[in-house]
């Protein structure tokens, strides 16, 4: 009887419950990805080279690729721009870590209590929200001052600037748990407080996702105003720096060293969330 | 109307249900008015009795399933389940619900797992349950699989063996083939009867469909237009395995269409003038 059964249920099993709007693109067809970046790049290539822009102020392709080249693999002889960029780089992501580290898990936390506790809510919440907008840039001197010119001061900004989008997201996940898994869990017997970490925390991680990776991108942004305001090294402060040099090459190249460092840590929390999120249809 | 079991021979002396003018009122911000939602709900039930709930939309019948299960708590009367009464939701009284509820993050044989293993079941033990339980709701092979990989009835069959598997006294099924294609819900109706046959315990479900009630029901309960109470309790004197072309289960049929049919025009009356006013 229960083969029987089993079969019955393997003849309904073709219909996929929910399926995204967008399928996934063949293999073949990936490449295309590389039309947008490379269209900048000719772009760049034709308004150098035909003096639609002077190059002393936006250097040619070419002259950015040296410099870059320059930056990153030759031996550093004394000059800030040779052979530094993984000094800096290096920082710049370490800084980006550990403070994108300390908003994921107070994120987590605190967006988890506003969107479960009522109360917690009603009384935080207005807080939040009227930190929320004012620019991180305004607490670069009160780091400064507490901090100091030092990681500590980069750290505590982004980790401040980063958790905002982590707390917010969190919250309306936790907040829209559906009623009836909780009364589901309640009627399977759980214990109250295993609600939280077994059945809302897991409920809302799609949510909590989205969050962190708006956390990850807001991150570099404010890794580079930090490095610019607060501290004496990084790639923020090598920009900075170049600038009073006028060295836009190293601005560029810098510019496009957070592009693909940002790109890269994004591709790294979508791989997470992939993993993390198998069992969910739209990742 | 005077709530006695229609099955004779019950076992025990105890109703397992035992449920005396129950009420439930609620304040509707939207109105301003007090609503009452059930309004003296008298009803005993045997401790192997399939009871189907019937009424139209909105007359308080998930009400009173929600009360029984605990996630609800009555303004008025008693309920008491095995003599004791009933304080929060608990594994004791397994809900199906119409919109299965699995945890989407889980695959079948976690979900099925849950409730054993929050009560602190050993791993082992509790996977042995659980794969049997599979077994027997027609799932084995489909154990790793996640809940947005199933159909419709493949999930309810997930959301009745994670009941089942802690072996409640009781079942409660809020309209659980709602949602189902008219084959899959008939396959779903037979085998639900079949391992209620093997098992027999109490179940309560709710349905707003007439010949589902009366195939599935030992007793088919008709409830009023809001305030929910009991209109008529129908026993179904027909033997299992029913068939529905028979003239007697269409009697039967006709006889509680006609009952529900004044009840859902009275509802429709009552939302109109609650319109007109």
């Amino acid at each position: 009887m229960i083969s029987a059964l089993s079969k019955s249920v393997t003849r309904v099993m073709g219909k996929s419950a929910a399926t995204p709007h967008r399928r996934a693109l063949p293999a073949a067809h990936r490449w295309r990805r590389l039309i947008g970046p490379l269209f900048c790049l000719a772009l760049w290539y034709v308004a150098t080279s035909f003096g639609w822009v002077d190059v002393r102020y936006v250097p040619s392709p070419a002259t950015v690729a040296k410099t870059l080249y320059l930056w990153m693999w030759a031996s550093p002889t004394g000059d800030p721009y040779v052979g530094t960029w993984f000094m800096h780089a290096g920082n710049s992501v370490y800084r980006v870590l550990l403070g994108f580290f300390i908003a994921a898990v107070l994120g987590i936390v605190i967006g988890g209590l506003i969107g479960w506790f009522r109360l917690i809510s009603d009384l935080f919440d207005p807080v939040l929200q009227m930190l929320r907008p004012v620019p991180i840039t305004s607490w670069v001197p009160f780091a400064v001052i507490f901090f100091g010119i030092r990681d500590a001061s980069a750290i505590f900004l982004i980790a401040f600037g980063a958790i905002f989008p982590i707390i917010v997201n969190t919250a309306a996940g936790v907040a829209g748990t559906p009623r009836a898994l909780v009364r589901a869990a309640r009627m399977l017997g759980i214990r109250k407080h295993m609600l939280l970490p077994r059945v809302v925390i897991p409920a809302a991680l799609p949510y909590i996702f989205t969050g962190l990776r708006l956390g990850v991108g807001l991150a570099w942004v404010l890794v580079i105003v930090a490095e610019m305001l607060a501290v004496k090294s990084g790639l923020g402060f090598a920009m900075w720096d170049a600038y009073y040099f006028l060295r836009m090459d190293i601005i560029i190249g810098a510019m496009l060293s957070v592009g693909f460092l940002g790109f890269l840590s994004d591709l790294a929390i979508k791989a997470l969330s992939r993993r993390a999120l198998k069992w969910s249809v739209d990742v | 109307m005077n709530g006695k079991p229609a099955q004779a021979g019950a076992a025990s002396p105890l109703p397992r249900i035992e449920c005396r003018q129950l009420r439930k009122s609620y304040f509707d911000r939207a109105s301003g008015e007090e609503v009452n939602a059930l309004d003296g709900f008298d009803i005993d039930i045997a401790d192997d009795e399939f009871i189907t709930v019937l009424g139209p939309s909105g007359c308080g019948k998930t009400t009173f399933l929600n009360i029984v299960a605990g996630f609800e708590t009555s303004t008025g009367g008693t309920l008491a389940l095995d003599g004791a009464p009933i304080n929060g939701p608990g594994p004791d009284r397994g809900v199906v619900f119409q919109e299965y509820a699995l945890f989407p993050w889980l695959d079948v044989r976690e979900n099925v797992e849950f409730g054993l293993r929050e009560r602190g079941v050993p791993a082992e033990r509790r996977r042995a349950m659980a794969l049997r339980q599979i077994a027997a709701v027609g799932l084995s092979g489909f154990e790793k699989r996640y809940p947005h990989e199933l159909s419709g009835g493949m999930r309810q069959r997930v959301a009745l063996a994670r009941v089942l598997v802690n072996d409640p006294k009781i079942l409660l099924m809020d309209e659980p083939f709602a949602a189902l294609d008219a084959q899959t819900r008939m396959l779903m109706q037979e085998e639900l009867l079949t391992m209620w046959s093997s098992d027999r315990r109490s179940v309560i479900f709710i349905t707003h469909n007439i010949e589902e009630a009366v195939y599935l029901g030992d007793r088919v309960v008709v409830m009023t237009a809001r305030p929910g109470r009991i209109k008529e309790i129908v026993p179904i004197d027909l033997p299992r395995p029913r068939d529905v072309t028979s003239p007697r289960f269409n009697e039967i049929r006709r006889y509680v269409t006609d009952i529900l049919h004044a009840e859902v025009n009275a509802s429709f009356a009552q939302m109109r003038t609650a319109a007109a006013a």
